[in-house]
């Protein structure tokens, strides 16, 4: 795993009490305790911020870029904002009041993520349209799902969708655009900002997905943006911004949202990472032999549940649902006249499909030496209590053989195996 | 190099934990860093076997011998025994029950995926008395 990978979920340590609520939940057991803090080992993370969202301590953070980081001397400033967000204000009734208050934040121009899902959705009906894809597809749209893709998944990196996520091909167009009605201003002067649900979407911004760059200069949250706009948000007036977006792409903030869009029911949609992870190891089993597609969410209810929000999922879910009877259901469309019905605009594909499995489960790169470790690690597991009470500071007894057998853990961080040793001294002098 | 090998108790009681041996097993070969298409093949077969011991044989055993150049697979249970292993080996036929097949399993494909999926395919079965399935997967 490269280290040079730029992760959005951190640690304060001054807040860290070495509990072990983020050991135990993170999916990829990425987390030890040591010296009383929670420490991430960055090549197992994949910024999918479930550990910020049950740290009680408020210890784990996520990363992002603020409002006032934004340089100066870009001339235009283009939000781009998470259907997500949406679903956060009380008693918002019309999206283009809310598009309209982000130009008070210092924006010059809004293009909304969902309008590009709406596109993202049409490239995908295209191709699954293609005979030969592996399938079934699995969304590219959750970058947390990706990483775990790469990381644990390998046979499944060709199974998916080979097409940019929503917020990137909304990225681009949008700077695209921009160029165009402003002749006057250079690529430089132009920069996007993706009003982000989750850390794990600004981790794609600054590491890209694969071997795909992504163009979003600045990622901010949700939850800074709702503080600076929570009571603010403009009333319906004439003439303000409308929304641009059908209920289609609005969809796409909860799970299930994007299978949807692809009208056609042999889909699984599926949202929290523990249920993904079973789902992809059935998947990887030839569990379902007749799906078409799989979208994955890492947070539960899908990006409205992401680490960066501030509503309730569900809550978010039922608001963003209530604009339906204002919203057409789709806004907006390809324009590939004289093209198959498979064909797929180059401009929305990735720049690479995902093809590189980063194996850093592996033991060892000499298979004699991973086999020669394993049997350690058996050996020291059957030893252990095998109640995984992250005492020792790894999330399960097994973890921990593995930390004893790298050298990065002692026998004696076992206080179960410790207390029984010291009882057992007792008893021995007692008996004296 | 000896082999390091790995047991698995298969329950048939409980079809919610079907399919956990060889989730377990993947993890582990995912680990000692074989070929991914090494480990698919390795876990679908054994996902077959262990559904097929919980459909028909009230659950078994797995045993699992990893080798620097192969996997041994030895999946053992009590059940019924299999009558008509030819019969058994054609693509589709299944003595499942109708209940069984709305659950999404018994489509017939156990044994043929078993075989296509590995290098060998071993069957020692004896009705009334049980099945013993050898698989070797070549690294």
């Amino acid at each position: 795993m490269t280290d040079d990978f730029l992760h959005s979920v951190s640690l304060d340590a001054d807040k860290c009490i070495g509990c072990t609520s983020c050991l135990r939940r993170c999916p990829t057991e990425a987390i030890r305790i040591r010296n009383g803090h929670a420490v991430i080992r960055t090549s197992f993370c994949i910024d999918c911020g479930r550990c910020v969202r049950v740290c009680q301590h408020k210890a784990k953070k996520a990363v992002f870029d603020k409002l006032s980081d934004i340089d100066p001397k870009y001339k235009l400033r283009i939000a781009l904002p998470a259907p997500a967000l949406y679903g956060q204000f009380d008693g918002l009734t019309d999206i283009g009041c809310l598009l309209e208050s982000l130009l008070e934040l210092g924006f010059d121009d809004v293009y909304e993520v969902a309008r590009a899902a709406e596109i993202i959705s049409e490239c995908t009906r295209r191709y699954m349209r293609k005979p030969n894809i592996p399938r079934p597809v699995i969304s590219s749209a959750c970058p947390a799902i990706v990483r775990l893709i790469r990381l644990r998944f390998p046979e499944l990196c060709e199974n998916v969708l080979p097409i940019l996520p929503p917020v990137e091909y909304a990225s681009r167009i949008a700077k695209a655009k921009a160029l165009k009605t402003h002749p006057e201003l250079s690529k430089d002067e132009i920069c996007t900002v993706f009003i982000s649900p989750c850390p794990a979407k600004r981790s794609y911004a600054k590491n890209g997905l694969s071997q795909t760059k992504s163009s979003i200069d600045y990622v901010v949250s949700v939850s800074e943006v709702y503080m600076k706009l929570s009571g603010k948000v403009k009333a319906p007036h004439p003439g303000m911004m409308r929304s641009r977006a059908g209920i289609a792409g609005v969809k796409w903030a909860s799970s299930g949202g994007e299978a949807e869009g692809l009208f056609d029911d042999r889909y699984l949609a599926a949202d929290d990472m523990d249920n993904a992870i079973q789902v992809l190891d059935a998947i990887e089993t030839n569990k379902f032999p007749h799906l078409e597609f799989v979208e994955l969410n890492a947070c539960p209810g899908g990006c409205v549940g992401g680490a960066a929000t501030v509503e309730n999922p569900y809550i978010a879910k039922a608001r963003l649902m209530s604009f339906r009877h204002g919203l057409p259901h789709n806004r907006n469309y390809l324009d590939v006249r004289d093209q198959g019905p498979d064909y797929v605009p180059p401009d929305a594909l990735l720049d690479a499909p995902i093809n590189d499995y980063v194996p850093a489960y592996s033991l060892s790169e000499d298979r004699f030496e991973a086999m020669r470790l394993m049997m350690r690690i058996e050996e020291l597991h059957a030893q252990l209590p095998q109640i995984d009470c992250g005492s020792c500071g790894a999330p399960t007894c097994r973890a921990f053989a593995e930390d004893l057998v790298k050298g990065e853990a002692k026998l004696e961080d076992c206080v179960v195996l410790l207390r029984q040793r010291l009882r057992k001294q007792e008893e021995g002098g007692a008996a004296q | 190099m000896a082999a390091l090998n790995f047991h698995f108790d298969i329950d048939g009681e409980d079809f919610s934990s079907a399919g956990e041996a060889s989730v377990e097993m993947k993890k582990k070969l995912r680990q000692l860093g074989f070929p991914s298409d090494v480990i698919r093949r390795c876990s679908i077969a054994m996902y077959e076997g262990e559904i097929n011991m919980v459909i028909h044989a009230n659950g078994g055993s797995a045993d699992v011998a990893v080798y620097p150049d192969k996997i041994v697979i030895v999946l053992e249970d009590h059940g019924p025994g299999i009558p008509d292993v030819e019969l058994a080996m054609q693509e589709g036929y299944s003595t499942s029950t109708e209940q069984i097949r709305n659950m999404g399993f018994g489509a017939g494909m156990g044994l043929p995926n078993m075989k296509r999926y590995t290098e060998s395919l071993e069957i020692e079965t004896q009705v009334g008395v049980g099945t013993k399935l050898t698989m070797v997967v070549a690294v």
